[in-house]
């Protein structure tokens, strides 16, 4: 390794390391005053505009999905975790039905007899079972309809460990 | 007096990445940005809002492997196993859904993310362990396709974009 390339090396680890503490700081208590960038930067030592520069690059190489709000289910809307059981050569058909509806969120084949899992919301309970029943129609593939009963924990957020090996 | 439902609309498309996010949002919804933020106050402390901050997507960070663990476990004993998982940091959600018999059994459902099966299995071996969970039967679903991810949207406007 040149001299030239262990230097980038080392640089590419501090960014990554920068970019891991970032997000493990701000998965949670993203400051609500006027300027929470500048908050955020100078907690980090960091200038504001950086820091929006960064975040803008993370945003668009999808790193980050968004900088928002987690709301509790059901407390702005209804939403149900729905399974379907496709045949296999069905799934990827049916999988796009299903994709295609604005209710949906989360969709994922999953490794089980009901294979296609998936997330419905809407403003209230009577407009999802429409969209529930209307998804059954469309494909003919009975829902199995999950909705939560009781939320222990949910967060979403989770410590990061994007640096294993530090080579300095 | 603020639109609730036009700043969750916003709130879940995600702040705009400007110096005074919350005069934007204000601007775009006929508020203004102290309205804007005593509001989302108002929301977390009701409750409403869960987690306020950064969204990572796990995937696209390593993170490619998770499973949902369900549970068919005693209805007296499911909140203590649901608030045993939930103490996990690698545990992201820990909820109690209906049976559906005889097709659906299970009634506790727990999702652990990790980098690999492996990973996952060692991590759902350590909740097992932990909440003396040896005899109860579950299944592991692992994720196989990922057809669509992004936030939810409960409130549909012509501000509500997709980014699936």
């Amino acid at each position: 390794m040149s001299i030239a390339s262990i230097h980038q090396h080392n640089t590419q680890i501090d960014e990554l390391e920068q970019i891991q503490y970032i997000l493990n700081q701000f998965q949670h208590n993203l400051p609500v005053s006027c300027t929470p960038y500048a908050d955020m930067a100078s907690q980090l030592g960091m200038q504001e505009e950086a820091l929006l520069e960064l975040l803008r690059e993370l945003k668009s190489s999808k790193i980050i999905s968004r900088i928002g709000a987690v709301f509790k289910p059901n407390r702005v809307g209804v939403s149900t975790l729905a399974a379907m059981a496709v045949p296999e050569n069905r799934l990827e058909a049916v999988a796009n039905i299903i994709s295609a509806y604005p209710a949906v969120n989360h969709n994922y084949e999953r490794e089980h007899h009901f294979n296609l899992w998936f997330v419905v919301t809407a403003e209230t309970s009577q407009k999802l079972n429409n969209i529930l029943e209307n998804m059954q129609d469309k494909t003919g593939i009975m829902i199995l309809s999950l909705p939560m009963e009781k939320d222990y924990h949910i967060d979403l957020g989770f410590p990061l460990q994007l640096v294993e090996y530090k080579t300095k | 007096m603020i639109n609730e439902r036009e700043l969750i609309a916003q709130l879940q498309n995600g702040l705009p990445l400007v110096s005074r996010p919350y005069a934007e949002i204000a601007r775009q919804i006929n508020s203004s940005e102290n309205e804007v933020i005593e509001y989302i106050q108002l929301m977390q402390e009701r409750g409403d809002i869960k987690r306020f901050g950064i969204v990572v997507r796990h995937r696209l960070l390593g993170y490619t492997s998770n499973a949902m663990v369900v549970w068919d476990i005693n209805d007296d004993k499911v909140d203590e196993l649901g608030q045993c998982f939930g103490q996990f940091d690698f545990v992201t959600l820990s909820y109690r859904r209906p049976r559906h018999l005889p097709d659906w059994p299970y009634n506790l459902f727990c999702m652990i993310h990790g980098r690999d099966r492996e990973d996952v299995l060692n991590k759902l071996q350590v909740l097992i362990n932990n909440c003396h969970a040896e005899n109860i039967p579950h299944s592991v679903l692992f994720s196989k396709t990922c057809f669509k991810q992004r936030g939810a949207v409960y409130i549909q406007n012509s501000r509500t974009k997709e980014t699936a």
